[in-house]
């Protein structure tokens, strides 16, 4: 079972262009990136989008679908009316490159600030650890993550505002949260977070969390309880009194 | 020279999935200087969909498994055909670098007594793989892309290799392409590491990505490599066939190793007729013994014929969907529903259920999915040594799905992503080794970059030549009918000549539009790629007349004693495709002995 479907799509490189219409012979399940693929196969070869794994697990194919953050090997034509043309743009947080694909690279410069993986010592002479499912289970959350980007490009913060430089932005605040959580892990991350991570600059509206493909409970389970942690750390009197005294470190 | 960025580095890893990354750093913790190559962005390479678990003798589940056990799988899954110095290499290291994953961060499901947990799949005679969930390659990848980034690897993303140089007999460097703006740059380096994964893009229904091209394939080929058991590709059973747009989409072997079950259009459980000679005794006779296998005590039960080895379930399948027992959409049935808990199901196969319920709007926990065989993996590649990884020309190293050996005729469930970690490790090693003892690969003169350079443009001259992708889809249409599950050697004749006239095409494709960013481009310059290796694989397959693991043949439906343990060789002569046979060395008699009457 076939049916004509429109799609626009921006075509254009470094920020000027424009939408472009084009109609493709959709078939049955199929989704945007399919439609996308088509378009460039039999109507423009050079029309540029990435992609790798149409599953939903690589998290390539980010793109805003009439305006909303989605991942176009998840998204079915047959969720939007017919008789509508779909619009196919590229994420509005980061620099534009060409049609569908944005330089992503901030991404992996500020995953690299944040102070990585510090596991215990080992509770055995061999050099392993013991670790029960339900403390495995409350990092894994959050190791689901697949790098989308989908929550950057939501969170106002980075796309209305372009604080790149001070925030972090909510998936690397989701990785802080898969360090934090690992029953392993020992470093302290806080004053990372509060200050160059800019943990502060998000007020929770929860947009993050909405866009999410791998249903992460982005605001409350990884934010909301780092926001607490740091406050802790920073805000506590009885703390500070603590460690002006003693010039120690607490908790 | 003008256009062209240049880098230098001690070891260049090309492929930045499990084996790339882990090479990387293992040659950077011996000190080199190491440039990472990856053809998407970082992470987002195959490693990441992988889904089942890693296979390693951890023993944490069954106390009595080691090594010897694992090896005799893996030799008898690869029907006997294995290098067996790798099958040995991989068995014995395997469970050290899964606890090094975990000392990375790798957060591996739990026993009930904190210990990483081991799940049972199909060839593996006891439950082995270490696994998170069914995301276990997403876990991998992350913890050694942060592992490899915070080694001070280099990383070059979107950047794709078109041609290895080679000077004074051994490996010089790399030269390739950045997506992003379409410029050339050139990797002068001491030791190249080919970590570039498979060929599937070549077949129309497969669980592979755009990626998959056979690059490191090539151009070990190009660069006069030789390469082996190129005829041995394994279909996995269970991809998704419906809707036609996820048709190829991987469906985890997993959800056999959590109790699911295969039934045809009847309703029955067709696995029982189909247990091999050489596997009879092993396996459950009973739907009763299997049950029980799946919920009760395994060291009394036999395992449900379900968890066979992939080339013989594929093959079933194949059989139970030709004699009229398909479902609706041309596949069999998989059923866990009536088999676990929603809960359960949710919990040990979570991306599967969000798959189904996504693309095909079928809920999992309620009913069972259509599946059908997917190309899947390719047991052949670059003939490297079992201990270094070096292929024959020096300087060049290969891991993971790009080499050959380890596998044999059939790759077990849950041995890439231990292939990847072991044999990642040893070619970084080596590789630095290599580049310590030997410098800087030799200077490449300029014109001899400008000609591959200058090559690589040419699809720009010809802006009316043909659509790339539609040479691309014409060349998946061949492979598929004519190389597929089963093969006949009319039919592969028949793929040889279609394969030349595609050739022909392929000369002839022409793009239009700039240089930056153009997937156009890009299909047109994988195509060389593509078109090699599915000769190769064709030329292979004609020439193997018998029918042994991923290769079977409706003329020839038996295994040949006669062709046991002897090799395809594939290598470039000229520009022709030279083929030869070879007998693999002996298997020691300890080791053939471990595998004839077990551990």
């Amino acid at each position: 079972m076939t049916q004509t479907r429109r799609l626009r799509i921006f075509r254009g490189a470094h920020g000027a262009g424009e939408l472009r219409e084009y109609t493709v012979e959709a078939g049955e399940g199929m989704v945007v990136l399919d439609a996308v693929h088509r378009i460039q196969a039999e109507q423009a070869p050079d029309l540029a989008v990435r992609w790798n794994c149409k599953a939903g697990k690589c998290g390539s194919c980010s793109a805003e679908i009439n305006g909303r953050p989605r991942l176009m090997c998840m998204t079915r034509l047959s969720d939007y009316p017919a008789e509508r043309p779909i619009t196919v743009t590229p994420m509005k947080a980061f620099p534009h490159l060409k049609d569908l694909v944005t330089d992503v690279s901030w991404n992996y410069a500020t995953h690299r600030r944040i102070p990585p993986f510090t596991p215990r010592a080992p509770d055995f002479p061999d050099g392993t650890w013991r670790m029960f499912q339900y403390e495995v289970e409350r990092a894994q959350e959050f190791r689901k993550c697949i790098e989308c980007f989908l929550c950057q490009d939501v969170c106002h913060v980075l796309r209305a505002h372009g604080k790149h430089a001070e925030f972090i932005g909510p998936a690397f605040l989701v990785r802080a949260a898969a360090y934090e959580t690992h029953p392993l892990d020992i470093a302290d991350r806080r004053d990372f977070l509060k200050a160059d991570g800019g943990i502060g600059y998000c007020n929770i509206t929860k947009c993050c969390t909405e866009v999410c493909p791998e249903s992460i409970t982005i605001t409350d389970n990884a934010i909301i309880p780092l926001k607490e942690r740091v406050v802790d750390r920073h805000y506590d009197p009885l703390a500070k009194l603590w460690r002006a005294l003693t010039g120690r470190r607490t908790g | 020279m003008p256009d062209i960025q240049t880098h230098e580095y001690d070891v260049l890893v090309i492929g930045a999935g499990g084996a790339g990354l882990r090479a990387a750093i293992e040659a950077a913790a011996s000190g080199a200087s190491v440039g990472l190559v990856c053809k998407s962005l970082l992470g987002k390479a195959h490693t990441v969909m992988a889904e089942g678990g890693a296979a390693a003798a951890l023993a944490t589940v069954i106390a009595q498994d080691n090594w010897r056990i694992h090896f005799r799988d893996t030799m008898r899954g690869g029907k006997l055909h294995n290098d067996w110095r790798m099958a040995q290499i991989h068995a014995q290291e395997a469970p050290d670098r899964i606890r090094e994953l975990e000392a990375w961060g790798a957060l591996f499901d739990r026993t009930p007594d904190g210990r990483i947990n081991q799940r049972p799949f199909g060839g593996h005679t006891y439950q082995r793989l270490a696994h998170v969930g069914d995301r276990t390659g997403l876990e991998m990848i992350r913890v050694l892309q942060d592992k490899a980034v915070h080694a001070g690897v280099g990383v070059h993303m979107e950047c794709t290799i078109i041609k290895i140089l080679v000077g004074e007999g051994r490996a010089a460097g790399a030269l390739g392409y950045y997506r992003e703006s379409g410029r050339f740059v050139w990797f002068r380096a001491g030791a190249v590491v080919l970590a570039t994964g498979g060929i599937g893009k070549a077949w129309k229904i497969t669980s592979n990505s755009w990626e998959y091209t056979g690059d490191g394939h090539y151009l070990a080929y190009d660069a006069g490599a030789e390469l082996i058991d190129m005829e041995f590709v394994q279909f996995h059973p269970t991809g998704m066939v419906w809707p036609p747009s996820v048709r190829g989409i991987l469906v985890t072997e997993g959800v056999r190793g959590e109790g699911g079950v295969l039934r045809n259009a009847h309703g029955e459980r067709f696995m029982f007729r189909y247990i091999p000679e050489m596997f009879k005794g092993d396996f459950a006779e009973t739907e009763a013994e299997a049950d029980a296998w799946v919920t009760g005590d395994r060291s009394r039960h036999r395992r449900p014929p379900e968890l066979l080895t992939r080339d013989v379930v594929a093959k079933a399948i194949v059989a139970e969907i030709q004699a009229g027992r398909g479902s609706p959409h041309g596949g069999v049935f998989l059923d866990i529903a009536s088999k676990r808990p929603a809960d359960y199901i949710k919990r040990k196969l979570p991306s599967m259920y969000h798959q189904f319920k996504e693309l095909a709007g079928v809920d999992i926990t309620r009913e069972p999915m259509e599946i059908g065989p997917t190309i899947h993996y390719v047991m052949g590649g670059v003939r490297v040594d079992p201990e270094s990884q070096m292929s024959t020309v020096p300087g060049l190293f290969a891991a993971g799905e790009v080499a050959a050996g380890l596998h044999g005729a059939n790759r077990l469930g849950g041995n890439s992503l231990s292939d990847l970690l072991v044999f990642g490790r040893r070619a970084g090693l080596a590789a630095a080794e290599f580049a310590g003892r030997q410098g800087r690969g030799p200077a490449v003169p300029e014109q001899e970059l400008g000609a591959v350079m200058r090559e690589a443009l040419e699809p720009f001259e010809r802006a009316d030549g043909e659509n790339p992708f539609a040479v691309q889809a014409a060349l998946q249409e061949v492979m598929q009918t004519y190389a597929g599950i089963v093969r006949d050697q009319a039919g592969l004749e028949r793929a040889l000549a279609e394969l030349g006239r595609l050739k022909e095409r392929a000369r002839r494709v022409g793009v239009t539009g700039s240089r930056e960013y153009n997937p156009g481009w890009h299909a047109a310059l994988d195509l060389r790629a593509l078109l090699t290796v599915s000769e190769m694989t064709v030329r292979a397959a004609a020439e193997r007349r018998e029918s042994r693991g991923g290769h079977t043949r409706s003329d020839y439906p038996d295994q040949d004693p006669a062709l046991e343990r002897r090799l395809v060789v594939v290598r470039r002569e000229g520009d022709g495709m030279g083929i030869r046979w070879e007998p693999q060395p002996a298997i020691p008699e300890e080791l053939r002995r471990l595998i004839k009457e077990g551990a």
